[in-house]
């Protein structure tokens, strides 16, 4: 029966499009997931610029406010829900397995489920543009009393999220237990990769927080329909509630887009630097303290709600003190490097944006901790240029550097360099013009999530979205690369990067075999 | 890819993903169809709930199968083991968002609804004493005694725990027969606690005034017992599954995770109803 069952693979697999709606495999399904964020990236995109279309000039021109507000919502959510979150979870599902020397996750079906939950939730998230009154026009965090309001494309929005927890919960159950139980002998838990570990810590801290969202959601379900008075005061509720629900969830899950972004920062340096990554040890415990020091710091998203002094100024130095151990990482990154001998194709390139606009959004960061400065910024354009240094030159750029360093042995064939190249400069470029001047719009009081504006905010804003323009033709360009490389890439060499000591690179051939680890490798020594 | 012993089990492709994903998603839109009051939604909700019904007993029916057939080595074994307790630590979040929520307005929000200006200007006359509905919804209702059905139920639940326990014991002594009656004890007992929290939801509507509607005190305590209600539900069913496996055989001293999953579950949600007891019924 055994030896049947190993000939199945090669002669009963589903083929076309049913192999891929029933595959148990975990490359199968890091590739369905990376496209779909891929897809999701486009069409939040699309979004995006028609935000900074209507954003162009003062005045209303483009759309209406309502629809506005529902394309900020939803351009957020399925930003980060659909595009960097799915993205790093295929990245996790196809390098963990290699990277610890297991055949496969520990549970394939269910890794099957964890991606074919995301469609459902795009349908609802997408479909609510169409229901009655549109989709939700709340904002992604979706705060109360405002979501109570809203017509049915609401309830869509809710229910999308519950299945998206459900799909993240899952997955991260899963990547946990291939982590801890799916090593090869002598992979100890301090030998692991550093992409590893951070998935480990991202996957506790999405066990830990999707609930709570979950949790949140539903409440804000009961009292739209059944009466309840959690986020209202004449029952005894309170609207800050909800955001201290939210951001109990909401802080972890800024963490969540990072972390994996750091592992695989963490991944493409040393290899650039040909040098082993610097206090490895230190970068674990950097990350593990992240991950604790997430969760006790959400109120400083409502240094405006009116909260005691005592509690301003505790969130205000406990949000300080994550600037430590991130500190540590930007240390170790650049202490890596130091004395290396280092090349910069596209993945450094793109690992050198991240370090340099990363460290920008940590510093901007630590500018809004400051309550009496936060006070001011609240809800500013300073807030939106923040949070896209941190999420798009970080976590964007990490998975494009993840893309095109792992691309060769995903798939055997080479990227154009000089177009990746063109890539990341195009990026970079045009990133900057996007986001830096929103610093100065929101420094000078331009608030977000409103489609006109006071007219000294208009040259400015000119800038930002010429530069938006510019950064999605420029993700265009990446399908152009991307697709080139799948189609007519040149054949990859069994060890393209020189300086790559991970085992997806050491111990197998290029490209992966569809099955893994068959037998796991022994690291004893 | 193997799956021979020694070897880590690698299913076969499956097509029961994909039907979960089309109940789940029928079964949201029939919800927001339902709660919007269009007419067909609960068709819909419906279709989704048997859809994911006849996945679920397609799923695990697959997984007993292949255990019983001797698939799962100890590594698999440990794997179940890791992401069961990792499920339960997301479910103890889950019903955190609630309990924060209870503590968030007894101690926080209501007492500031009656403090300081909101309290003269706005609410004058408002005492923030726990229970309440708050100082703006008209209901006047008796809040849920905790010494009467809670108690018995509490005494259930714990109870259920020592039957569960005896027969894990059973089990691992290869005392079947015991295995089977104890199973069935505890069975009796989450049905009996349902029934009797039935009894007490009907208690409260109909002769307390006590609804979903009711403030603050309503919301918690119907969100919170539901939310631990419909755990029950689904742990007496999984107990259910279990009974039956038992009685055809399944299960041996040495491997028997089924069996363990479901009595950590079930532990999980006594531990739930007892913090429900202390802080939703009596303090
Ligand atoms: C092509 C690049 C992008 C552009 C041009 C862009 C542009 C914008 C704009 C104009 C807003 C509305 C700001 C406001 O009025 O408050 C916004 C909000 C937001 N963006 Fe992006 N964005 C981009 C990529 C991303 C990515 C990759 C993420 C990833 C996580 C992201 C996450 C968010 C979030 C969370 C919001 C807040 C939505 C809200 O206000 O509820 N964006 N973005
Ligand atoms: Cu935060």
């Amino acid at each position: 029966m055994e030896a049947a069952h190993d000939h199945n693979h090669d002669h009963h697999e589903p083929t076309g499009i049913m192999r891929y709606v029933t595959t148990t495999n975990h490359k199968d399904i890091g590739s369905m997931y990376l496209w779909f964020s891929f897809m999701m990236f486009l069409v939040g995109g699309v979004m995006a610029l028609v935000i900074r279309a209507e954003l162009f000039q003062p005045g209303l021109q483009v759309v209406e406010p309502e629809f506005f507000n529902q394309m900020t919502t939803l351009h957020g959510l399925i930003m980060v829900f659909g595009a960097i979150m799915p993205a790093f979870v295929g990245f996790a599902n196809w390098q963990i397995p290699m990277m610890i020397g297991a055949p496969d996750m520990a549970f394939p079906r269910m890794n099957n489920w964890s991606f074919w939950l995301l469609p459902p939730a795009g349908i609802l998230l997408m479909g609510s543009l169409l229901a009655p009154g549109g989709a939700g026009g709340v904002g992604w965090t979706m705060y109360a009393p405002l979501t109570i309001q809203q017509g049915m494309g609401m309830d869509m929005m809710i229910f999308a999220i519950h299945i998206l927890g459900m799909s993240s919960i899952m997955g991260s159950i899963n990547i946990i237990t291939t982590i801890l139980n799916m090593r090869a002998p002598g992979m100890t838990m301090m030998k692991m990769p550093l992409f590893v570990w951070t998935w480990l810590i991202t996957a506790y801290l999405l066990v830990a927080s999707m609930p709570v969202l979950a949790g949140a959601v539903t409440m804000t379900l009961t009292d739209r329909h059944f009466g309840t008075h959690f986020f209202n005061a004449a029952g005894g509720g309170d609207p800050v509630l909800y955001q201290h629900i939210f951001w109990f969830f909401g802080h972890p899950e800024v963490y969540i887009i990072a972390i994996p972004a750091f592992g695989v920062i963490s991944e493409v340096i040393p290899t650039f630097s040909r040098k082993p990554l610097f206090g490895y040890a230190s970068m674990v415990y950097a990350t593990g303290s992240i991950a604790i020091l997430s969760f006790l710091v959400w109120a400083h998203h409502m240094y405006t709600v009116g909260m005691p002094v005592e509690a301003q100024l505790y969130y205000m130095f406990a949000t300080m003190l994550i600037a430590i151990p991130t500190g540590v990482k930007v240390f170790n990154w650049v202490a890596t490097m130091w004395k290396g001998s280092m090349s910069f194709e596209t993945p450094m390139l793109f690992a050198q944006g991240f370090l340099f606009l990363f460290t920008i959004g940590g510093f901007t960061g630590i500018v809004l901790a400051v309550t009496p400065i936060d006070i001011q910024l609240h809800d500013t354009y300073y807030v939106v240029a923040h949070f896209h240094y941190v999420m798009v030159a970080g976590a964007l750029f990490a998975a494009f550097a993840g893309v095109y360093y792992w691309l060769p042995k995903w798939i055997g064939k080479m990227y154009d360099e000089r177009l990746g190249k063109i890539h990341f400069w195009l990026s970079l470029t045009f990133f900057n013009v996007t986001f830096f001047v929103q610093h100065f719009l929101g420094l000078a009081g331009m608030p977000r999530r409103i489609p006109d504006y006071a007219l000294q905010f208009a040259d400015w804003n000119m800038v930002s979205s010429i530069g938006a323009f510019g950064f999605g033709l420029s993700q265009v360009f990446f399908l152009y690369v991307l697709l080139k490389a799948i189609r007519s890439g040149e054949k990859a060499p069994e060890m393209p990067w020189e300086g790559a000591t991970t085992l997806e690179w050491t111990h197998l051939p290029t490209p992966a075999p569809y099955h893994s680890f068959e037998t796991p490798p022994d690291l004893r020594s | 890819m193997s799956s021979q012993s020694g070897g880590y089990y690698l299913p076969e492709p499956s097509h029961w993903p994909i039907i979960g994903s089309i109940g789940l998603f029928l079964m949201a839109f029939g919800a927001v169809l339902t709660i919007n009051t269009v007419s067909g939604g609960g068709y819909v909700l419906l279709a989704g709930a048997l859809v994911m019904v006849y996945m679920l007993f397609g799923w695990f029916g697959t997984v007993i199968r292949e255990s019983e057939s001797g698939k799962y080595n100890k590594q698999v074994d440990l794997s179940f083991r890791w992401s069961m307790g990792w499920f339960i630590f997301s479910e103890v979040m889950f019903f955190g968002a609630f309990f924060g929520a209870l503590f968030y307005m007894r101690v926080l929000s209501i007492p500031w609804l009656a403090e300081g200006d909101t309290g003269s200007l706005l609410w004058s006359g408002f005492s923030a004493a726990w229970p309440t509905a708050g100082p703006g919804v008209a209901s006047k209702f008796t809040p849920m005694g905790a010494w009467g059905l809670p108690a018995i139920n509490t005494a259930l639940l714990l109870t259920s725990g020592v039957t569960l326990t005896i027969a894990h014991w059973a089990l691992l002594k290869g005392q079947r027969t015991k295995l089977n009656v104890f199973m069935f004890l505890t069975i009796a007992l989450g049905v009996t606690f349902l029934a009797l929290q039935a009894e007490e939801y009907m208690h409260a509507y109909t002769e307390l005034d006590l609804t979903l509607e009711s403030g603050a005190y309503g919301a918690t305590f119907y969100m919170l017992t539901g939310f631990h209600g419909f755990h029950v539900t689904i742990g007496t069913i999984m107990l259910i599954v279990i009974w039956l496996r038992g009685i055809r055989g399944h299960f041996k001293p040495e491997t028997h995770f089924g069996f363990e999953g479901v009595a950590w579950y079930w532990h999980f949600v006594d531990v739930v109803w007892l913090g429900l007891f202390i802080l939703v019924y009596w303090l």
